[in-house]
């Protein structure tokens, strides 16, 4: 395996966008919040981004916000690493979950509660044609390519938050082996819409009440964010931090702590000085266990600064982790997560 | 050259039925699977028949969601491809599976007697059971852990590629040597009334709804749409020397696999069906073949106008000055399995080298001459080694996919 760097980043939350923009939170800084509009739920919610300037108005048509901020943090990425003339080769991996549902649409119909071919009606007349193509899961990665000629091979990864940290994983190990010479991967998650929140919810997962940090809640305070990085052979590029290993695992609940505790037995040497940054949600049970095989607590949770962002959590704690090193608050890095219902993930990271 | 892979199980659900030779010697009878819909009402929509797998726990008015039938046909194609290899669960290796996106239901949602989401996101707090049937990874999970396969599942969504995609996945896992074996499938069970309403607002489907069994008419003067499926399929991959050693049988082998991203538009190829054509020269650069090696193409063939005459097209310039082999789609007997196209077909590309036979595409009574391609109207004895399975997805998502047969 050839080592693998990390060339470029794209990132966008409730905090701004971009490497300064994140790269200050660092230190510490306060959450930006909507505590009213879902009460008793608190977001980290999207702030005005300027996604006309970036993408051409027929395509940015058909797509809702979810597929817009995917498509706006890739095109960071790629503008971050200077790799606008190499998309063509571009391979392309995005951890997805789903589009935007027409929830006003929804809502009349819950109203009206109607029969179920009155129900397919209100349907068939309601639905925009084009909100399918916004909706579907893979469609960000479509959009992606569409927009920026990213023109490659193109994969979208379901399944909460480890789908995020397999993205990654599967990136780094194609360019890794020789399968891939360059490959953007990432992922985006808008917290801010009620169908997503009643999946959550349903898990009994939603933080209710007044924000608080991760290390003080038992529930998920989730935040819009959308993370892309560029990866190529580091030796072939000028990368902002090494991404030395990336391993995940998945299983039964019960066994979440031992798993982790394999994946850390299973990196390279970390040094005393190595910056623990963790991707864990708040999540009652997942969060624990990660903890608990940690055996101390992170220095930083990224939740904390971002809020939760389900696909996106790993994907923006490891950009974080490569900021971190870029701006010289750390040599090493180590990035730790588990899924609020399954999978665990941890990525060693180090300066070039 | 890559290394080959070798396929040591089989596993198939169709609107056909259930096993991969039944399935099979329905194709070679030119059985349709397609009907009437009756697992919901279809009044006023424009497409109301489908390749139905309806199970027992169909309920009436509230039939099975996508996430449960997907995972029930998903598990029963692994369960026939483990079984055919050999194997039993613990599976050591990943299971890589395209799937389609899900999300609660209406009947779900209305048993809370919600008129807002702020009503429901209360009313609805707490139904465990609720989540984890609608996680994007919650039935690929379970059949994980069904059948103990190692890490992460890989559930991977490229539209209608997504069944190719996760073969090239398992390929890939096994080439860079995480896993000796690995499970690839695609289980898909996408046809609720939402999502018929949606393809039907594309003007995706056909609607030829008086005569299902002709509505599926890949490469016909008459093609209006392409007909929803449900469907699963798996194979069993495993790294040849692996295969030997365990003494397992080959059945045949994965020879490579190839994909092209379109950044022409979400829903068209790009006009000169250049990316189409990069797809599968990829997939015979990656097999270490040349277009004369491939003796059959199991087409995308969704019946679309569009398609059809892009990939006949892109088939033809793969070819250049040779002839190009006979091109056929099952889907003119299953339908479109969506998310579990791939993992089929490429099933169905086995068991045509293994009979040396071609499947048929049937409802061939008015060809369309400018494709020029032999479609297969009849079932008939084909001497070949090696066939190329085509699978192409909204959002330019295009993977091919080589199956080679065994010694």
């Amino acid at each position: 395996m050839r080592p693998v760097g990390i060339t470029g980043i794209g990132i966008a939350s409730s905090q701004g966008e971009g490497r300064e923009a994140h790269a200050a939170l660092l230190g510490g800084a306060a959450p930006v919040l909507d505590e009213a509009r879902f009460a008793p739920h608190p977001v980290h919610p999207l702030p005005a981004l300027p996604f006309e300037a970036a993408i051409p108005r027929r395509e940015l048509r058909q797509m809702e916000n979810w597929q817009r901020l995917g498509v706006y943090a890739a095109g960071l990425a790629i503008d971050d690493a200077g790799l606008r003339e190499r998309v063509a080769e571009m391979d392309l991996i995005v951890a997805a979950g789903g589009g935007e549902r027409d929830w006003k649409l929804d809502e009349q119909i819950m109203a009206a509660s109607p029969v179920e071919a009155e129900r397919h009606r209100m349907l068939m007349d309601g639905l925009r044609p084009t909100l399918f193509l916004a909706q579907l899961s893979n469609l960000m990665a479509g959009s992606i390519s569409i927009t920026h000629n990213v023109a490659g091979s193109s994969r979208t990864l379901m399944g909460e938050e480890s789908s995020g940290a397999e993205a990654l994983r599967i990136a780094a190990a194609r360019v890794g082996s020789g399968s891939s010479e360059l490959c953007l991967a990432g992922s985006a998650f808008i917290a801010e819409r009620p169908e997503v929140l009643m999946l959550f919810a349903m898990g009994g997962l939603l933080h209710r009440g007044p924000w608080a940090p991760v290390a003080q809640r038992r529930g998920i305070a989730y935040g819009s964010m959308g993370v892309f990085m560029t990866l190529a052979p580091a030796e072939a590029s000028a990368p902002i931090a090494i991404l030395r290993h990336v391993a995940t695992d998945q299983g039964r609940p019960e066994g979440r702590t031992a798993r982790l505790a394999a994946l850390l037995d299973g990196l390279p040497t970390m040094g005393p000085e190595c910056l623990r940054l963790s991707a864990a949600s708040g999540a009652g049970e997942a969060t624990q266990a990660e903890l608990a095989a940690l055996g101390r607590a992170p220095d930083l949770f990224a939740a904390d600064l971002l809020g939760h962002g389900c696909e996106a959590a790993f994907p923006a704690a490891v950009a974080l982790a490569a900021l971190a090193i870029q701006s010289g608050r750390a040599r090493q890095v180590l990035v730790t997560g588990a899924g609020a219902w399954r999978g665990e993930a941890v990525a060693l990271l180090e300066a070039p | 050259m890559n290394k080959r892979i070798a396929i040591t199980g089989l596993g198939m659900v169709t609107a056909l039925g259930f096993g991969a030779e039944a399935n099979w010697a329905a194709m070679v009878a030119g059985r349709s699977g397609i009907r009437r819909i009756t697992r919901f009402d279809t009044t006023g929509m424009r497409a109301t028949m489908a390749g139905c797998v309806d199970l027992p726990e169909d309920k009436p008015g509230e039939p099975l969601s996508v996430a449960a039938r997907a995972e029930r046909l998903g598990e029963a194609a692994i369960g026939e491809a483990l079984a055919q290899a050999g194997l039993s669960a613990p599976f050591a290796g990943p299971l890589c599976i395209g799937m389609p996106p899900v999300e609660v239901e209406w009947p779900q949602r209305g048993r809370f007697g919600a008129a807002t989401y702020a009503e429901l996101i209360e009313r609805m707090s707490g139904e465990t059971a609720l989540y984890e049937e609608f996680l994007f990874g919650g039935s690929a999970t379970r059949l994980a852990e069904r059948f103990g396969t190692q890490g992460v599942p890989q559930v991977v969504s490229t539209a209608c590629a997504s069944g190719a995609s996760a073969i090239q996945m398992a390929l890939e896992a096994i080439r860079r040597g995480e896993a000796r074996m690995a499970i690839a499938a695609g289980a898909e069970a996408s046809l609720q009334p939402e999502t018929l309403i949606r393809f039907g607002l594309l003007q995706a489907l056909s609607t030829r709804n008086d005569d299902p069994e002709g509505a599926s008419r890949p490469f016909t003067l008459s093609r209006d749409g392409f007909v929803m499926a449900d469907g699963a399929g798996a194979l069993i991959l495993e790294d040849e020397d692996h295969a030997r050693a365990r003494g397992a049988t080959i059945l045949g082998y994965v020879l490579g696999a190839g994909e092209a991203a379109d950044t022409f538009h979400r829903t068209r190829s790009a006009p000169d069906g250049s990316a189409i054509i990069r797809c599968m020269r990829r997939a015979l650069d990656d097999a270490g073949l040349s277009p004369a090696d491939i003796g059959y193409v199991n087409a995308h063939g969704t019946s679309t106008p569009e398609n059809d005459k892009m990939e006949a097209m892109a088939v033809r310039a793969l070819f250049g000055e040779l002839p190009p082999p006979p091109v056929g789609s099952t889907k003119s007997m299953i339908g479109h399995t969506l998310s579990a196209a791939g993992a089929i077909e490429a099933g169905i590309c086995l068991l045509a080298l293994r009979h040396q036979m071609l499947p048929p595409t049937i409802n061939q009574t008015d060809v369309d001459p400018e494709l020029g391609v032999d479609t297969i109207p009849v079932a008939r004895p084909h001497s070949f080694r090696a066939a190329l399975s085509n699978s192409f997805g909204f959002g330019g998502q295009n993977v091919a996919v080589v199956i080679g047969a065994a010694e």
